[in-house]
């Protein structure tokens, strides 16, 4: 096709979305109403799934060691637990840093507890980082049984919850934003064949006078697109402009927690990145599926 | 030249429209195709340019056999023949000017060209005035007028016309027939079906008449030969 031609296809394009004025409106009012639900969606999963990763990173093993254990059999307690494929990584903390630890946490009150700094009841302990945190539970369980091991600690019972909600919570997720693409694409689809089926008789007559199924095709696709493109507009600044509030709003409480939430950017950048793109896809497919039925003429 | 040979078109619902017909039309000939409503006239037209196609038979347009035309090439082949229809067809949204473009647009023809060529067949019929001007603007005699200047922009050698005057008053229907004249004066072959009795019996040219699916007269210098 000549590059004149694809000008020709393209301003034709934009004649159409003016002219028909009603359905234009109707076609991008539904990408916006789906693409405001999806981002919406897709920002808080985005998120939820952001606190669930830095949960995980915080799940970690304290393998309390045997007092009785001297530093020849704790180096080798060491090699044991590295020799463990799933383990990530395992640091020593003496026992002293354990009780700074533990007197820090306690603020004020924790003053009471120096008096153990000449003898320290706690034991050296081993942090065992696992590669998948889902790991945590079955790595535990094996260093269990070694030898020179008083204590395995890695918040029994609370990690097996937490993964089992997060895991629930991610298969949710992703079932319902495709459930809602679907219905957008669904939606879409519709909105344009109701246009495309007001101009049969438009495409009729171009097959009379000699269209190609292309030629005809090309308007009609780029129509999809800038509908598409359209219909992300409002969606985007919506999203952004809220999620700037929500970040300024609840970025301040969460200070100090564990949970972070993603940052204005570029996590809003990506996301309209997203949505255009989505945007234009539903568009894109949405009039070509409609036209096609069209061009047997 | 259009030739059919052995044609027969019979319908999915049973109606048999086109029950064995040979005929021969050559180059630059004027034909009428004149019957009865109902004996097969509209199907006998439809088969030229390609949107029926015969159960049986084949029929040869411009050398190209439409019984084995593969669908994809059914546009390529409509680019080299015009056809005019009793509701014009014309493309609402796009004005006088772009709907007689569109047919060399499609065919990627050089915008330079487009304009000249555009602005002599809208001279020819006589519609240089109103090109901006949209088809709900216009009579109806000057639709139909737009709708032969789409018809033979593309210079074809066939132009086929199914009632072109079917929807115009008696005076208006002169003026386009004054058209095709001309147009058939500059070497185009023109296969017209009409009711109109009047223009058959002033125009005199070849009379094809369709009864039943069947050639029933084919003169030279006929008569349209039915009660209106």
């Amino acid at each position: 096709m000549k590059i004149r031609t694809i000008g020709r296809h393209a301003r034709e394009s934009i004649k159409n979305i003016k002219r028909n004025g009603w359905m234009t409106f109707a076609s991008v009012s539904a990408v916006t109403v789906t693409l405001i639900l999806v981002g919406v969606f897709f920002v808080i999963m985005m998120n939820l799934n952001r606190v669930a990763q830095t949960i995980e990173q915080d799940v970690e093993i304290r393998v309390h060691i045997d007092v009785a254990a001297n530093k020849q059999q704790q180096q080798s307690l060491k090699s044991e637990i590295e020799s463990i494929s799933e383990v990530k990584s395992v640091e020593f903390s003496p026992k002293t840093k354990e009780l700074d630890n533990l007197v820090k946490s306690l603020g004020e009150d924790g003053k009471a507890f120096k008096l153990f700094e000449q003898d320290n009841p706690l034991n050296d302990v081993f942090i065992v980082k696992t590669k998948k945190p889902t790991d945590t539970m079955q790595v535990a369980k094996q260093i269990e049984k070694a030898n020179y091991v008083a204590k395995v600690k890695y918040g029994q019972g609370k990690v097996e919850k937490l993964f089992k909600f997060i895991k629930a919570a991610r298969n949710v997720g992703v079932v319902l934003i495709i459930g809602l693409f679907f219905t957008a694409i669904f939606l879409i689809s519709n909105t344009i064949k109701i246009t495309i089926i007001a101009r049969r008789r438009e495409i009729k007559i171009m097959r009379l006078v000699g269209a190609t199924n292309t030629f005809i095709r090309w308007p009609f696709f780029l129509e999809g697109l800038w509908l598409g493109i359209l219909g992300s507009i409002l969606p985007i600044i919506v999203i952004g402009m809220a999620y700037y509030r929500a970040y300024d709003y609840i970025g301040p409480k969460l200070q100090g927690t564990f949970i972070k939430v993603l940052p204005f950017d570029p996590f809003v950048y990506q996301v309209s990145g997203i949505l255009i793109l989505m945007g234009a896809l539903i568009g894109v497919w949405g009039s070509v599926m409609s036209v096609r039925k069209f061009l047997r003429v | 030249m259009i030739e059919m040979q052995e044609v027969y078109k019979k319908y999915p619902n049973g109606v048999t429209a086109i029950n064995g017909i040979d005929v021969r039309i050559n180059q630059g000939e004027f034909v009428y195709v004149v019957g009865p409503s109902g004996a097969g006239k509209s199907t006998f037209i439809k088969m030229m340019y390609r949107e029926e196609m015969p159960s049986s038979g084949t029929i040869t347009l411009n050398g190209v056999n439409l019984a084995k035309l593969r669908m994809k090439k059914v546009p390529l082949f409509r680019r080299n023949l015009g056809v005019v229809f009793q509701d014009f067809k014309l493309l609402p949204s796009l004005t006088v000017y772009e709907n007689v473009a569109f047919a060399l647009e499609v065919i990627e023809a050089q915008p330079k060209f487009i304009r000249k060529r555009v602005m002599e067949v809208l001279d020819l019929v006589g519609l240089k005035h109103k090109i901006k001007m949209l088809p709900t603007e216009l009579s109806g005699g000057e639709q139909q007028r737009v709708s032969i200047a789409r018809s033979i922009v593309n210079s074809p050698k066939v132009v086929i016309a199914d009632e072109p005057t079917g929807n115009l008053d008696p005076e208006t229907s002169w003026d386009i027939m004054n058209i095709f004249e001309e147009v058939n004066r500059r070497g185009t072959t023109i296969v017209m079906a009409t009711h109109n009795r009047e223009i058959v019996n002033t125009i005199k040219h070849r009379v094809i008449a369709i009864e039943a699916g069947k050639i029933a007269r084919d003169e030279q210098r006929g008569e349209y030969g039915y009660e209106n």
